[in-house]
């Protein structure tokens, strides 16, 4: 319990678990649509892409969702140019979008007086998450969410087949649109806790462990977001104890879960399904 | 003269240079069941897309029951059931979840279910025999079983018009014959019903009337006349044979 409760007497560990968790929580129900629909590419895309776009709202003084959405919106125009307009496919059009904006991010950084600020932005800075930066995760972070909550059955109708959704009257078109924002604006939540290298993990991970657990699209929605906060969690505790980067600590967390799940689940766990068919050809070979 | 169900006239499309169809003409009265017979990229899924508004013709007009596509679309009166290859089977929703689909237009914002949702859904699976099915992933259904349960999204939603695409593929005899009864049973209460079908034996016994497709519709009328070998050989383009004759004669002479 000691172990439990001594960290907490420290402010900014309070700021960072609170941060963490909702990033996680946010992140992880975004995910379960991402891995569906085969955008996890989409979603690193997008995560690096909007690095120039909150150093720009940095210098300016915007804030940094403003900025984020709009190069998160450049960056998928971009992409649908290249891949529509030449014959360069899409996977490769993403890559030369995304590593090209972070790239520009990377350069506006260098320029820019105050590095040190801006460098978090990359690799997070869990343990010196300010107010300032706590109250602006929690409003972004609980509007993504809502949204997410409240649309998750179109989200799922267009995930799942997106000319049913256009045969009854709603536009694919603009779901499509409202998740990318939606991935945009949980981007910025995340960037603040494990920074932009690692926020496409919070955007996948949860969301595939939670799809090895079930085969209820409304339970991945439960799965994916209880599991990825208590790695979150977990992470920062184990990276306070043994002194390690918070932000990688939260990822390798959640992968170390993930890898246990891959092995163990039940229904599709590669040590269940194995022990599942020798127990098959066990009984065939019985019945014979 | 009634209003037909499906009017088709004169729809031109291009996909860049590459003609799709060419000023195809097709009218289906209600309470039809019409096959839509040509070989791959003869036009079929573009004639479905273009009924459900989804691609705008270069020319010509589309009409379900006198209205436009995009208005019949925002009343919930076309029903689509895709094609195998188009659905994702791992996909973790249960078939009743996929039947409550179909009442998505109807719903309010968050498309919460309601008490008639509910009922409209069970009363779908009944009638395509899957009541005791709705709890199972979809994935988990047999081949025929899967096409049911999309037709059974086209009933809760309460279409009057369906669209379905290769319903035969990889569906054992005995559920084809139970989708052949299905789909009589929605015609006689009114529903018009257009299947794209490369199973040409199985169009005879489920269909009123048949149509050929190439780029044009070459030929429309009842299924006995539009499968004679002769008219069949004109949309699956002996044409065509005769040409890959001939070109290779020419590569082996150059």
């Amino acid at each position: 319990m000691e172990l439990l409760l001594e960290p907490l007497s420290y402010d900014f560990m309070v700021r960072a678990i609170v941060t963490t968790a909702l990033a996680a929580v946010v992140c992880a129900v975004l995910s379960c649509w991402l891995v569906l629909i085969g955008w996890s590419l989409m979603g690193d895309a997008v995560s690096h892409a909007v690095l120039p776009g909150v150093v720009l709202a940095y210098i300016v003084g915007a804030p940094f969702a403003l900025g984020a959405l709009v190069f998160a919106l450049v960056a998928v125009t971009l992409i649908g140019v290249v891949r529509n307009t030449s014959r360069v496919k899409e996977d490769a059009a993403i890559g030369i979008v995304f590593s090209s904006l972070f790239a520009l991010g990377l350069v506006l950084i260098s320029v820019t007086p105050s590095q040190t600020d801006l460098n978090h932005i990359i690799f997070g800075n869990l343990l010196g998450v300010s107010v300032p930066d706590l109250i602006q995760v929690l409003v972004l972070g609980v509007v993504a969410f809502a949204i997410l909550v409240l649309k998750r059955r179109d989200l799922t109708l267009y995930a799942f087949d997106p000319t049913h959704a256009h045969a009854i009257g709603l536009s694919p078109r603009r779901l499509g649109a409202l998740l990318l924002g939606l991935l945009a604006l949980t981007s910025v939540v995340a960037l603040q806790t494990v920074g932009v290298v690692l926020v496409v993990a919070m955007l996948i991970i949860p969301g595939a462990t939670a799809y090895l657990l079930t085969d209820r699209f409304s339970r991945m929605l439960v799965i994916a977001p209880v599991v990825s906060a208590l790695c979150s969690i977990t992470g920062i505790y184990v990276s306070y104890y043994l002194d390690t980067a918070s932000g990688a600590m939260v990822v390798l967390t959640q992968g170390i879960v993930f890898a246990a799940v891959y092995l163990f689940s039940p229904r599709q766990g590669l040590i269940g399904t194995r022990l599942a068919k020798a127990r098959r050809r066990k009984a065939a070979a019985v019945a014979v | 003269m009634s209003t037909p169900a499906i009017l088709v006239d004169n729809v031109t499309v291009h996909y860049g240079e590459v003609l799709a169809l060419d000023a195809a003409s097709l009218t289906l009265d209600p309470a039809r069941i019409c096959g839509l017979v040509g070989m791959n990229g003869s036009g079929k899924s573009t004639l479905f897309k273009v009924i459900m508004g989804m691609i705008r013709p270069d020319a010509g007009t589309v009409r379900i029951h006198g209205q436009s596509p995009s208005r019949t679309r925002r009343e919930g009166g076309i029903g689509y059931v895709p094609q195998s290859e188009e659905v994702d089977w791992q996909f973790p929703l249960s078939v009743r979840d996929v039947v409550m689909m179909g009442r998505y237009g109807r719903q309010g914002f968050t498309r919460r279910a309601s008490k008639a949702d509910r009922a409209a859904v069970d009363q779908a699976l009944d009638r395509v025999e899957l009541g005791d099915y709705a709890g199972r992933q979809i994935g988990q259904l047999s081949g025929g079983q899967k096409k049911r349960a999309f037709v059974a999204r086209g009933i809760a939603q309460g279409a009057t018009t369906m669209l379905l695409d290769e319903p035969f593929a990889g569906v054992d005899k005995r559920s084809e014959a139970t989708i052949t009864r299905l789909l009589r049973e929605l015609a006689a209460d009114g529903c018009t019903i257009l299947v794209s079908t490369h199973d040409l034996h199985a169009l005879p016994e489920l269909c009123d009337e048949a149509v050929l497709l190439m780029h044009r519709v070459l030929m429309h009328g009842p299924p006995e006349l539009v499968l004679q070998p002769e008219n069949l050989a004109m949309a699956f383009g002996l044409d065509v044979l005769n040409r890959d004759q001939r070109d290779s004669n020419e590569r082996r002479s150059a």
